[in-house]
């Protein structure tokens, strides 16, 4: 199981990458194993701004459809189109190519709640 | 969470083992993936896969009025069955819904198998035994038999060197009993419920180890894989196959399900006037495919809507499906809007999406 150290998690299996007052998001290694095949990833909030935990979008596997929580809240400023396309993506890269949103967080005190890659390892081992 | 026991099969151990994800189902711990569900539908659709389907029921029907009491509880007509053949057929309920799908082995005069799903196998006994008025010995031989179902296009040649009965010639729907990786009295039937092609195989629990690791053994050389239940499910769904629980139910009739051709009503069974006068007056909703033409994916319970978004069903099986790509689906809609081409709606979320309806199978091979 890849959990790279440099990146923040959530208990929903999502990853969280912080650069200043942005955040890139996506599913963890851990999640696109569980999930299987990715066939379709869903966000229509792009430029909408959502509070930490609210549904951002819908990721489905061929079998499965699971929601996608805002890992912090704030601005969805960015979709990758990339993985519309190909969500296999998701499966393949998961910490690269495979990422979903990038957010302007609004309250980056909300960054301490998040767990980081050894409490995330903890969660799923 | 389940708090019922569940069930292994004889082979639950091989799939951890293989690394198979496990799922509870209907009340048995089964593999639903082992790679990965496109790699595996699509080595059954191109090359050879095995399923273990072990947690199907088997019912032993011996005796003199064997057939007759199948005949008054399924909706096929086993009158047409002959030693060697097998047919898929119907429990018809009392209420024009269905108790049960199943297929019927006719082995000689006096003694049939059925094949029933393992989610109904008492509710099916009972049922059976309630209209048993007439001294069939009936045998539940579910806990004593393990089922591989060895699919596609490859499966005659890639085992053909386990069984002296000619795999190549055993046609779609008969059987044979005969010896398979050194067993004696298996039952080797051409069936399955992929659209693919291949076999079900029949063998005691204690046999049903040595026969895997044989059957793959042998299929070594034509890539054979694992074949866990998520890909059952995309191969049937493909094909409209129906599966019991999502598409069929206690309330779905056989003729609104497109099972008319397994509703013979030239002899006499449970509920026959109903599905009859059914049949005469015309159903008022049918059992539809489709495919979505917006992006989404429909699912089971998912609503149906027409053009000014008025719910007129529902959909009972739905997926992306592997082998064309598509988001495709079976639903129930009025049958004015089950002709070919009719424009439906499916509510994915906040969202009305575009279906159209189409002929079957979707996956025509």
């Amino acid at each position: 199981m890849n959990i790279p150290a440099n990146l923040k998690y959530t208990k929903d299996h999502e990853w969280v990458k912080i650069e200043g007052d942005i955040v890139t998001v996506g599913v963890t290694d851990f999640a696109q194993s569980e999930l299987g095949d990715i066939v379709f990833v869903e966000v229509e909030t792009e430029g909408e701004t959502l509070d930490q935990e609210e549904v951002f979008g819908t990721i489905e596997a061929v079998k499965t459809v699971s929601d996608l929580f805002m890992p912090l809240g704030g601005e969805i400023v960015e979709f990758n189109t990339e993985i519309e396309a190909n969500p296999e993506l998701v499966n393949t890269d998961p910490y690269g190519a495979g990422w979903m949103v990038k957010v302007k967080i609004s309250d980056a005190s909300q960054v301490e709640e998040l767990l980081d890659a050894e409490a995330y390892t903890a969660l799923v081992g | 969470m389940e708090t019922e026991t569940l069930k292994n099969t004889a082979l639950s151990h091989v799939h951890i083992a293989l690394g198979a994800k496990m799922v509870p189902f209907a009340g048995y711990y089964m593999p639903v993936q082992y790679q990965g569900l496109k790699a595996e539908h699509e080595c059954v659709r191109t090359g050879v896969g095995v399923f273990d389907v072990s947690h199907m029921g088997e019912f032993i029907l011996k005796g003199p009025k064997a057939l007759d009491l199948i005949q008054k509880v399924t909706s096929n007509d086993a009158s047409k069955l002959t030693p060697g053949r097998a047919q898929y057929s119907c429990l018809p309920n009392g209420k024009g819904g269905i108790v049960d799908d199943l297929i019927v082995y006719k082995f000689d005069d006096e003694k049939y198998l059925l094949v029933v799903n393992a989610s109904n196998i008492e509710k099916d006994w009972n049922w059976i035994t309630q209209h048993n008025d007439m001294g069939v010995e009936m045998t539940n031989a579910s806990d004593n038999y393990s089922l591989l179902a060895i699919q596609g296009p490859k499966a005659a040649e890639a085992m053909q060197s386990l069984t002296s009965t000619d795999l190549s010639t055993l046609k779609f729907y008969h059987f044979e009993v005969g010896d398979f990786a050194g067993c004696s009295n298996v039952i080797i039937s051409a069936t399955g419920y992929t659209g693919s092609g291949g076999f079900e195989i029949y063998v005691k629990n204690e046999d049903a180890e040595k026969v895997w690791n044989k059957v793959f053994e042998a299929g070594k050389e034509y890539g054979i894989q694992p074949i866990g239940l998520g890909a059952r499910d995309t191969l049937r769904l493909e094909m409209g196959y129906c599966l019991y629980g999502n598409d069929i139910d206690d309330t779905t009739s056989p003729l609104e399900a497109g099972l008319g051709w397994i509703t013979k009503f030239d002899k006499d069974f449970v509920n026959k006037e109903f599905l009859a006068k059914q049949k005469e007056a015309g159903v008022t909703r049918k059992l539809v495919a489709f495919e979505l033409v917006d992006k989404g994916i429909p699912r089971h319970d998912y609503p149906i809507l027409d053009a000014n978004d008025n719910v007129i069903g529902k959909v009972t099986s739905g997926t992306m499906s592997p082998s064309l790509d598509k988001a495709i689906g079976l639903g129930y809609v009025p049958v004015e809007l089950a002709t070919e081409g009719s424009e439906i709606f499916v509510q994915v979320r906040n969202k009305s999406l575009k279906a159209v309806v189409v002929k079957l199978p979707f996956y025509k091979g």
